[in-house]
C-alpha cells in the first residue's frame, strides 16, 4: 500500500531531463533502431535507410569522409528516436508512480443476503456491490449506494485533503486505489476489470495506445509529400551531374536528401505530441484523446459556470446602508454584532467589511450575550443582549419580525432592497427590536483578475458564456461586472445542452465543465467536455478529458495547452523548411564545382571545401534535433494574443530565424571541421 | 520612359478589367446572366442536361475527362487525316501519328506546345476546327475546373460542385467567343489577315524571284491564342510574326489578352467566397511574383550579352538577339514574361536567345507552377493548391486548426494539395533526367553543356506546365519527344485537375468555421507575403539544382559553352 501523497499532482515536477529518464531514454534510443519501428516515421525512415546505404558505400569504398557521413546519420536518426524516448520517458515515469498505487486489493464482497466474502479486486465485475470501511482501498470505480465517508484521492488528484463522498447526488463515484478514511459505504462497482479509471489513466500518460491526432496525421502526410519530393530531386541529379561530365558519389547523394527532407520536424513531431499530452497531465487534466486536446485549441466557446469560475460562489458584505435616520456606521456596528457568532461566509464577511470600512474591531463578546443561529423556519440569525434583540435576515422575514413587535417597516427599505436586488446582490435587512436599522449587501464577488482573463480569451477570438441558475437580472448585473461575452441564466441542464447545439451550428467549437449526472448530455455534446474528477461517474464518461482538481477556471489552461501544441507542430515544421534554403547553399556548390569551377560564387558562406560543406550540413541537419528537443518538450512560449499578432511574432522567429540560423550554423561548424583540421 | 507609361496604361486596364471582368465572370457562373440562352439551351437540350443540373466532384471530373478524351481523338483524326479534307489549299499531307498525337494532346492540355512549324504543317481546317475549336474549349475547361474549386470554398455542406458541360458553354459563349469576336475586328484594322484564300504569290519582276507569302485566318486564331492563354501560333515565328502581331498597339493588347481572365479570377474568387480582399490577397502575391520575375529579365536583358561584355564591347540597347526591332527589350521581355507567366508560351521574341539569366527568368515563372497570374483558370486553382499548403504550415503557429477562406484544412485537404503540387516538379524531373541519360534525348541537343541542359529542362518544363513556350534549340519532332512530351503535358494538366477536384469537392462538403479573433486572417499582407515565400521555396527546392546545372552554370561560366 503505497499512497505516497504528493503536492503536485499525478505529475509531480520532474526537471526536463531528469537524470533517470536521461539514461532511459538512451537506451531506448537505440532499442528503437529496429526498422518495424522505424518504419512508423517515413521521414526518418528514410533516413535510416540511407545511412545503411552509405554504410554499405563506405565499407566498399572506404573513406574518412563517407564513414564521417554515416556516423553522422546514424545519429541523426538515434537523435530522432532520443527525443520520443525522452517524451515518453516522462510519461512512464508518471505511470509508475501511479503503477505503484495500484496494489493488489481484496474487495469485501456483499452477496445477497448481506452476507460479505472477501474476493480479489480484480474479479470484480460490474453491478457487484462491495463494502469499504475506514483505511481499506477501494478496489475498484464505482457509486456509493449507502453511506457517506471521507476518501483520502491523493493517489489520483495529488490533493492531501480528504474529500467526503456520499450516496446520492453529484458526488457518489469514487475511484479505485483511493482509500476510505472514515465511515462505511457500501459501493457499486462500475467498472470492468483493468479498465478502471487508474488503467486508463495509466495508459493515458505512457502513451502506450497514443493514436495520431488529426492535424498530427494531417502534417505528417505534408512531411511524407515533402519527402517524396525530394527523391527525384537527388535521383535526376545523378543524370543531370552525368550530363555535365561530372559524377556525385553516392555517399553524398544520400547527405543531400537528408538535408532536404524535413528530418528536423519529422524527428521531433510525435515528441512534441506526446509532450502535448503530457503537459495536460502536468495540469492535472487527463485528455482521453489527443483529439481533444487539439480540439481545445480550436475552441471558439467557452460555457463557464458562474459560481466557483467567475465569481467565488459566496455572497459578500459589501456596504452597508442605514434607513430611519441610522447612520451607516452605527448600522454596520450592529450588524457586525448580529454577525459575531454567525461562522457561515456571509457573516464572517459582516464582520470583516465593518472592521475594514469603519475600523470597529473590539472582540470582546459579553457574558450577557445570547447568540441566536440562523434556522430555516426563522431564516434571521441574531443575538439577545440583556432586552435589546438584534436580528438580521432575508427582506421578508425580518419585516414580519418587526410588524409582529408592532413595529412600522418605513418605505425606504422596500426601495434599497429592490435596488440592491435589481444590482443582482442579495438584501439582508437588521432590525433592532421595532425598529429596522438598514440593509447590508451581500454581494457575489466576481473573482479578482477574471474580467482581464476574459479580456485575454476575446483577444484570441474566444467567447465566454456564463451560465447560471440565478434569475435574468441577477445574471445580468455579474456577467456585465465579469465581462462575459454572454451568459444563460436560470440555466437547466436542457437550455444548456440546447446552448451548445446552437453555438456548434454555427461551426463553433464549444468547451464546457460539469460535474453533475445532469450534465452529461451537454458534455457528450461539448467539443471539450471537462468533467470534474469529484462529479459523478456518468458525468466522467461523458466528458473527454477529467480534471483531477475539479477547478472550473481549468478551461482556460487546457485551451491554452491545446493552442501551445498547435503552434509548437507549426513553428517547427516551418522552421524545418526554412532551413533548407542554407543547405543548399552549402552543398550545391559543393556537388559542382568540379565540373563549374566558377558556381564557387553559389558558396556565399565560403565554406572551406566540398567536403567540409557537405559535412558541416548533415552534422548541422544532425545537431539541430538535440538543440530543439527541449523546445519540442516544453512547447513554444503561448501569450494570449490576437491570432495576427501570434502569427507576425512566430514567423519572425521560426521563419525568417529558419532562413538565417543555418547559414550561421553551418558556417560555425565549417570553421570547426577546418580549425580542428579533420580536414 | 515611353515604356513606364506604357507599363502604368497596362496596369490601368488591367485594373478596370480586374473589377469588371471579374465581377463579369461572377455573374455568368453564377448563372445571373441570361441573354444567349438561345445558344446555350438548344446546347444543353441536345446533351441531355438540365439547366441547373449540379455535379459532385466526381462526376463533374468524369464528364471532363470524357470530354477531354473525345477532344484529343477528335483533334488527332482531324490532323492525321488532313491531307484527305476540305480547306487545304497548301495541298499539306496527312500530319505524321506521333506528330499528331503530340499536338492533338498539346493543344487539349491548353499547353500548345508546338512541335511543327505551323504555317507549313496545318491545313486551314486543322488550324480552325481542330486547332483553334481546342482553343477555345480547353480554355474553358480550365476556368470551368477554377470555377468548380472556388466554389468548394464558396460552398458549404454541399455535395455538388456545379456542372461541367454548363461551365464550359458558358465559358465559350459568354466569355471567351464575344471577346474574341471583337479584338479579332481590331486585329484586322491593325492589319492582321483573315482570309481563306490560301498563300500569295508574288512575282517579284524587279528581283527575278518568286515569291509564297503564307496567309491565312490569322487574326481570329491570334485573340483566342493569347485570351486562352494557349499560345500556338499561326506562323512559327508566333507573336514576332508581323501578320500575328502587326503592331505596338497588338503587341500591347496581346499582353492584355493573356493576362485578363486569369487576373480577373482572382476578383471572382473574392466575390464568390464573399470577401473581395481574400482574392485581392492573392492577386498581389501573383503581382509581387510577376513584378519580381519580370524586373529580373529585365535586368538580365538590359545588361546585355555578357559574353559580349566581357570582350569590351557594351550595348546601350541590351540583348538585342533574337528580339523584333519594332518592339526592343522592354516589350520583348514584358510579353515573354507575361506569356511564360500565364502558361501561354507564346513569344514575340527568341527565348533561346535571351541570356541565361534571361532564360532563369522566363523558366522560373514556370518553375513555381504557373501561378503568377497563371494559366486561364488553372493559375486561379494551382495558387488556391499553395494557398491551402501555406495557411497549414503557417496557420498552425496561430494554435489552431488550419482555415482558409473559414475551411478547415485537414487531412483530405493536404492528401489532395500535396498531390497537386508534387505532380509538376516529379514529371519534369524524372522526363528531363530520363532524356538526358538516354542517347536519342541527347542527340536532339543542338548546343552542349549547360546551355544544352536548359533547353532540355526548359521543354519539360514548359510542357509539364502546359505551358508551350518553347526555348528551341532542340529538334523535338521525334517520336521520343512526341511521346515523352505528350507525357508531360498530360500528367501536367490532368494530375493536378484530378486532386484539384478532388479537394473542391472536399471543401464543399465541409462547415464553415466562423472567423474570431483566433483566426489566422488571410485578407492579409501577412499572408501574401507567407504565399509568396512558400510558392518561391518551394519552387527553388524543387529546382535549384537543376538550374545551377543549366542556366546560372552558363551566367558564371560567362558565355564559355555558348
Amino acid at each position: 500500500m503505497a499512497t505516497s501523497v504528493r503536492t503536485k499532482g499525478v505529475a509531480g515536477s520532474k526537471p526536463l531531463f531528469d537524470r533517470d529518464i536521461l539514461s532511459a531514454a538512451i537506451r531506448s534510443s537505440f532499442v528503437k533502431l529496429d526498422p518495424r519501428v522505424q518504419v512508423r516515421n517515413p521521414v526518418m525512415f528514410v533516413v535510416y535507410l540511407g545511412t545503411v546505404v552509405t554504410l554499405v558505400a563506405s565499407i566498399i569504398h572506404t573513406s574518412l569522409f563517407s564513414w564521417m557521413v554515416t556516423i553522422v546519420l546514424a545519429f541523426t536518426v538515434l537523435f530522432a528516436n532520443f527525443a520520443e524516448a525522452m517524451a515518453e520517458g516522462r510519461g512512464k515515469a508518471q505511470a509508475d508512480t501511479l503503477r505503484r498505487t495500484r496494489t493488489e486489493t481484496e474487495a469485501r464482497r456483499l452477496g445477497p443476503d448481506d452476507i460479505e466474502e472477501v474476493v480479489p479486486a480484480n474479479q470484480l465485475k460490474t453491478g457487484d456491490l462491495v463494502v469499504c470501511e475506514a483505511n481499506d482501498v477501494i478496489p475498484s470505480d464505482g457509486e456509493i449506494v449507502d453511506g457517506v465517508a471521507s476518501v483520502d484521492e491523493s493517489a489520483i488528484t495529488g490533493e492531501s485533503a480528504p474529500v467526503i463522498r456520499e450516496a446520492g447526488g453529484d458526488r457518489s463515484s469514487v475511484t479505485g486505489g483511493t482509500m476510505v478514511l472514515s465511515d462505511r459505504i457500501v459501493i457499486k462497482i462500475t467498472a470492468t476489470p483493468g479498465n478502471s479509471f487508474l488503467d486508463r489513466m495509466i495508459s493515458l500518460v505512457e502513451g502506450a495506445n497514443r493514436k495520431k491526432t488529426p492535424n498530427e496525421v494531417a502534417l505528417s502526410i505534408l512531411l511524407i509529400a515533402l519527402t517524396v519530393i525530394f527523391v527525384p530531386v537527388v535521383v535526376s541529379l545523378e543524370y543531370f551531374a552525368h550530363f555535365s561530365h561530372t559524377g556525385i558519389a553516392i555517399v553524398t547523394l544520400v547527405a543531400l536528401l537528408v538535408c532536404l527532407i524535413p528530418t528536423t520536424i519529422g524527428a521531433l513531431l510525435s515528441a512534441i505530441g506526446i509532450a502535448g499530452m503530457d503537459r495536460m497531465v502536468q495540469k492535472n487534466v487527463l485528455a482521453m484523446s489527443g483529439r481533444a486536446v487539439e480540439a481545445a485549441g480550436d475552441v471558439s466557446t467557452l460555457l463557464l459556470d458562474k459560481t466557483g469560475t467567475i465569481t467565488f460562489g459566496n455572497r459578500m458584505a459589501s456596504r452597508f446602508v442605514g434607513v430611519g435616520g441610522t447612520s451607516n456606521e452605527e448600522m454596520a456596528r450592529v450588524a457586525r454584532l448580529a454577525s459575531m457568532a454567525d461562522e457561515t461566509p456571509e457573516g464572517r464577511s459582516i464582520v470583516v467589511l465593518a472592521k475594514n470600512e469603519y475600523g470597529i474591531r473590539d472582540n470582546e463578546v459579553g457574558t450577557d450575550y445570547e447568540f441566536v443561529p440562523f434556522s430555516a423556519t426563522t431564516r434571521m440569525s441574531g443575538v439577545n443582549i440583556n432586552d435589546t434583540q438584534i436580528r438580521k435576515g432575508a427582506t421578508e422575514a425580518v419585516k414580519r419580525w418587526v410588524v409582529d413587535q408592532g413595529g412600522e417597516v418605513p418605505s425606504e427599505v422596500d426601495d434599497l432592497t429592490k435596488e440592491i436586488a435589481n444590482a443582482g446582490s442579495t438584501p439582508l435587512v437588521v432590525a433592532q427590536n421595532k425598529r429596522v436599522l438598514g440593509v447590508v449587501e451581500l454581494k457575489d464577488v466576481v473573482k479578482p483578475g477574471i474580467k482581464e482573463r476574459f479580456a485575454q480569451l476575446r483577444k484570441m477570438g474566444i467567447r465566454t458564456v456564463m451560465i447560471t441558475g440565478d434569475n435574468p437580472l441577477t445574471a445580468a448585473a455579474i456577467a456585465s461586472e465579469a465581462g462575459v461575452d454572454d451568459y444563460l441564466a436560470e440555466a437547466t441542464p436542457e437550455r444548456k445542452l440546447e446552448l451548445i447545439k446552437e453555438e456548434q451550428e454555427g461551426g463553433k467549437l464549444v468547451a464546457m465543465t460539469g460535474d453533475g449526472t445532469n450534465d452529461a448530455p451537454a458534455l457528450a455534446q461539448a467539443d471539450v467536455g471537462v468533467a470534474m474528477n469529484s462529479g459523478t461517474v456518468a458525468a466522467k464518461e461523458a466528458g473527454n478529458m477529467v480534471d483531477l482538481d475539479s477547478s472550473p477556471t481549468k478551461l482556460i489552461e487546457i485551451v491554452e495547452v491545446g493552442k501551445q501544441l498547435l503552434i509548437t507542430r507549426g513553428a517547427l515544421t516551418t522552421f524545418s523548411i526554412a532551413n533548407d534554403l542554407a543547405k543548399y547553399f552549402a552543398i550545391i556548390p559543393a556537388l559542382f564545382i568540379a565540373a563549374y569551377p566558377q558556381l564557387k560564387v553559389l558558396n556565399i558562406m565560403h565554406l572551406h571545401s566540398p567536403i567540409t560543406a557537405i559535412l558541416s550540413a548533415v552534422i548541422f541537419n544532425a545537431l539541430i534535433i538535440i538543440v530543439l528537443i527541449p523546445l519540442a518538450l516544453r512547447g513554444v512560449k503561448f501569450r494570449p494574443a490576437a491570432a495576427g499578432e501570434i502569427i507576425r511574432r512566430n514567423v519572425f522567429i521560426y521563419g525568417v530565424g529558419g532562413v538565417i540560423l543555418p547559414f550561421v550554423g553551418i558556417k560555425l561548424i565549417d570553421i570547426l571541421l577546418t580549425v580542428t583540421r579533420l580536414y | 520612359m515611353r515604356f513606364a507609361i506604357e507599363v502604368i496604361v497596362l496596369l490601368v486596364v488591367l485594373g478596370l478589367i480586374w473589377r469588371y471582368l471579374g465581377s463579369y465572370l461572377t455573374a455568368v457562373f453564377m448563372g445571373r446572366v441570361h441573354f444567349l440562352d438561345w445558344i446555350e439551351l438548344p446546347l444543353l437540350g441536345l446533351l441531355g442536361i438540365q439547366p441547373g443540373a449540379e455535379q459532385s466532384w466526381r462526376r463533374y471530373l468524369r464528364s471532363l475527362l470524357v470530354f477531354s478524351f473525345v477532344s484529343l481523338v477528335l483533334t488527332y483524326l482531324l490532323l492525321a487525316l488532313q491531307g484527305h479534307l476540305p480547306l487545304n489549299p497548301e495541298h499539306l499531307g496527312d500530319v505524321t501519328p506521333s506528330l499528331a498525337f503530340n499536338t492533338a494532346v498539346s493543344f487539349v492540355t491548353n499547353t500548345d506546345w508546338q512541335n511543327y512549324a505551323g504555317g507549313t504543317t496545318m491545313s486551314y481546317l486543322s488550324q480552325m476546327v481542330a486547332l483553334a475549336t481546342q482553343n477555345f474549349v480547353s480554355a474553358a475547361v480550365g476556368l470551368a475546373v477554377a470555377i468548380a474549386v472556388i466554389r468548394g470554398f464558396a460552398r458549404k455542406r454541399s455535395n455538388t460542385l456545379g456542372n461541367f458541360w454548363i461551365d464550359t458553354i458558358r465559358g465559350v459563349f459568354y466569355v471567351l467567343l464575344p471577346v474574341s469576336i471583337v479584338m479579332t475586328l481590331v486585329f484586322v484594322w491593325q492589319g492582321a489577315p483573315q482570309t481563306l484564300l490560301g498563300p500569295a504569290h508574288i512575282h517579284d519582276v524587279l528581283n527575278g524571284v518568286h515569291q509564297t507569302i503564307l496567309r491565312g485566318p490569322v487574326a481570329s486564331q491570334e485573340v483566342i491564342k493569347q485570351l486562352g492563354t494557349n499560345g500556338g501560333g499561326f506562323f512559327n515565328a508566333n507573336s514576332a510574326h508581323p501578320f500575328e502581331n502587326p503592331t505596338g498597339f497588338t503587341n500591347f493588347l496581346e499582353i492584355v489578352l493573356l493576362l485578363c481572365v486569369p487576373v480577373a479570377l482572382t476578383y471572382t474568387f473574392g466575390k464568390m467566397v464573399g470577401n473581395i480582399k481574400e482574392g485581392v490577397a492573392v492577386l498581389m502575391a501573383m503581382i509581387i511574383l510577376f513584378a519580381g520575375t519580370f524586373a529580373f529579365t529585365l535586368a538580365a536583358e538590359k545588361g546585355g550579352n555578357p559574353a559580349v561584355r566581357a570582350a569590351g564591347i557594351t550595348s546601350i540597347r541590351g540583348n538585342m538577339v533574337g528580339k523584333e526591332s519594332r518592339f526592343g527589350v522592354d516589350n520583348s521581355v514584358l510579353f515573354n514574361v507575361a506569356s511564360t507567366q500565364t502558361s501561354t508560351g507564346s513569344v514575340n521574341s527568341s527565348a533561346d536567345s535571351y541570356t541565361p539569366i534571361g532564360g532563369l527568368g522566363m523558366l522560373a515563372g514556370m518553375m513555381y507552377g504557373e501561378v503568377s497570374p497563371g494559366g486561364i483558370g488553372s493559375g486561379m486553382y494551382t495558387i488556391l493548391i499553395f494557398a491551402i499548403l501555406t495557411v497549414f504550415i503557417a496557420g498552425l503557429m496561430v494554435g489552431r486548426t488550419p482555415e482558409y477562406v473559414r475551411k478547415k484544412i485537414q487531412k483530405t485537404e493536404i492528401i489532395w494539395a500535396s498531390i497537386g503540387v508534387l505532380v509538376m516538379p516529379i514529371t519534369v524531373l524524372v522526363l528531363t533526367a530520363i532524356t538526358v541519360a538516354l542517347p536519342d534525348g541527347r542527340a536532339a541537343i543542338l548546343n552542349h553543356g549547360p546551355h544544352g541542359f536548359s533547353e532540355i529542362l526548359y521543354a519539360f518544363t514548359s510542357q509539364g506546365n502546359n505551358n508551350g513556350s518553347a526555348f528551341a534549340g532542340i529538334s523535338s519532332n521525334t517520336g521520343y519527344f512526341n511521346i515523352t512530351g505528350a507525357i508531360a503535358m498530360l500528367i501536367g494538366r490532368f494530375g493536378v485537375i484530378i486532386p484539384v477536384l478532388a479537394l473542391a469537392g472536399s471543401l464543399a462538403a465541409k462547415e464553415e468555421v466562423p472567423v474570431t479573433a483566433g483566426t489566422f486572417l488571410t485578407a492579409t499582407p501577412m499572408f501574401t507575403g507567407l504565399l509568396v515565400g512558400v510558392i518561391l521555396l518551394i519552387g527553388a527546392l524543387n529546382f535549384f539544382p537543376a538550374v545551377a546545372l543549366g542556366p546560372i552554370a552558363e551566367a558564371v561560366s560567362h558565355g564559355r559553352f555558348f
